[in-house]
């Protein structure tokens, strides 16, 4: 039987996207997100480092809108994947392994992210930050 | 690594419509998976439309009605048709199962049957299962002892012990649960994948295996254990209702403990 040039069956194109393997994928996502997110940290701290005049530039940077959009996300990212970090520490300890429970994990670690992030932002906004 | 696309002699193209007999009132239609390794084409999705008034109620019954009575050349493997041999594991309306026990009435609109997912075929639907089987071997899926065994009785077990045992000797080593693992998608060549690792588990905790320490020592490795990253697929996918992520989780925690 020849074996070379067979086919590869399909996968991505076809598996059916899942609730847990969604979740799973944008945890990655937002480990890449957290990744650049702390190099624009660093920006902002060696802004700070370096004398007023570049820290307001980096204030005025972050601060208008196209830079509150990558803040947002980024926060977002941020929450979504400590809350999701719980989850794998549950996970760690072989516990919430049945299905329901993994399903309802995940819904618990998307509210929570989409919770904390709402939160901050309202207290961010609300008391000037950012400014 | 990573591939997301299929290879240029994998990508699957459109295939011939078989229509439905005169005067089928209930048609359905199967779009399946094709590939022929003697007539050098691509592989291609043929649709079968069939008169599900006169066919079985499991995807199974219209696999075999087709290759009965439309086109005897479409290959798959079946056997026990009663989910235990696993034979008939493949990826049906996009999840991996076994076409004797899924019913084709629980599918919605047409039922799409491809291969166990990211595998090198054979044809149609049978896909060359080799490496897995070679993988099952590797983590040595049998009682090994260091004790002489009792010259006038079997090796006993508790029932606490035989009990740890349940949700594992079920595996039917199908391999649903592991072509569904995106992990074993992209490093299969070294992760060992749900399947294995269940196995390798059950012997593992099974109390009168006497190398649990070398099962552990194998398996100590950051591809053939570690590639898990708790996706899930393989438990949601099971036919049997086995938990693998949660095997392979004991067996990681057992790895912690004994450090």
């Amino acid at each position: 039987m020849p074996t070379d040039n067979r086919p590869l069956s399909p996968h991505l194109q076809i598996y059916r996207p899942q609730w847990t393997s969604g979740l799973s994928i944008c945890h990655r996502l937002a480990g890449v997100v957290n990744t650049i997110g702390s190099l624009l940290v660093i920006y902002w701290l060696v802004s700070l480092a370096s004398g007023p005049a570049a820290f307001e530039r980096a204030q005025a940077i972050l601060g208008s809108w196209p830079g509150l959009f990558v803040l947002f996300f980024f926060s977002l990212a941020l929450f979504y994947h400590l809350c999701n970090g719980v989850r794998h520490l549950f996970w760690d300890a072989g516990k919430g392994f049945e299905l329901d429970t993994a399903w309802r994990s995940g819904q618990a670690a998307v509210a929570g992210a989409v919770g904390l992030t709402v939160i901050v932002w309202i207290v961010a906004l609300t008391t000037g930050g950012g400014g | 690594m990573a591939e997301f696309k299929l290879p240029k002699n994998s990508r699957v193209g459109q295939g011939t419509t078989w229509p439905a007999p005169e005067g089928a009132s209930n048609v359905r239609n199967f779009r399946i998976y094709r590939w022929n390794p003697d007539d050098g084409l691509n592989p291609q999705v043929d649709t079968f439309e069939l008169d599900m008034d006169d066919c079985g109620p499991m995807v199974l019954d219209a696999l075999i009605k087709i290759k009965n009575e439309v086109d005897p050349t479409l290959t798959f493997r079946r056997s026990c048709r009663e989910g235990i041999c696993g034979s008939c594991a493949m990826n049906i309306d996009g999840t991996n199962t076994l076409a004797c026990t899924k019913a084709w009435d629980e599918v919605n609109g047409d039922v799409r049957v491809y291969p166990l997912p990211h595998m090198p075929m054979v044809k149609d639907l049978v896909p060359d299962l080799t490496h897995f089987y070679a993988q099952y071997a590797s983590i040595k899926p049998w009682i090994r002892t260091e004790t002489a065994t009792p010259p006038d009785r079997e090796r006993l077990q508790s029932k606490e012990d035989r009990a740890k045992l349940d949700g594992l000797y079920e595996c039917i080593l199908c391999a649903c649960c592991t072509t569904s693992c995106p992990s074993y998608w992209w490093n299969g060549d070294r992760y060992l994948g749900p399947a294995v690792l269940l196995q390798a588990y059950r012997w593992i905790v099974d109390s009168r295996d006497e190398t649990t320490g070398e099962r552990l020592d194998d398996l100590e490795d950051p591809f053939k254990l570690y590639r898990c990253h708790t996706i899930m697929n393989c438990t949601k996918t099971c036919p049997k209702g086995l938990n693998p992520a949660k095997a392979i989780a004991e067996i990681k925690k057992l790895m912690v403990e004994r450090h």
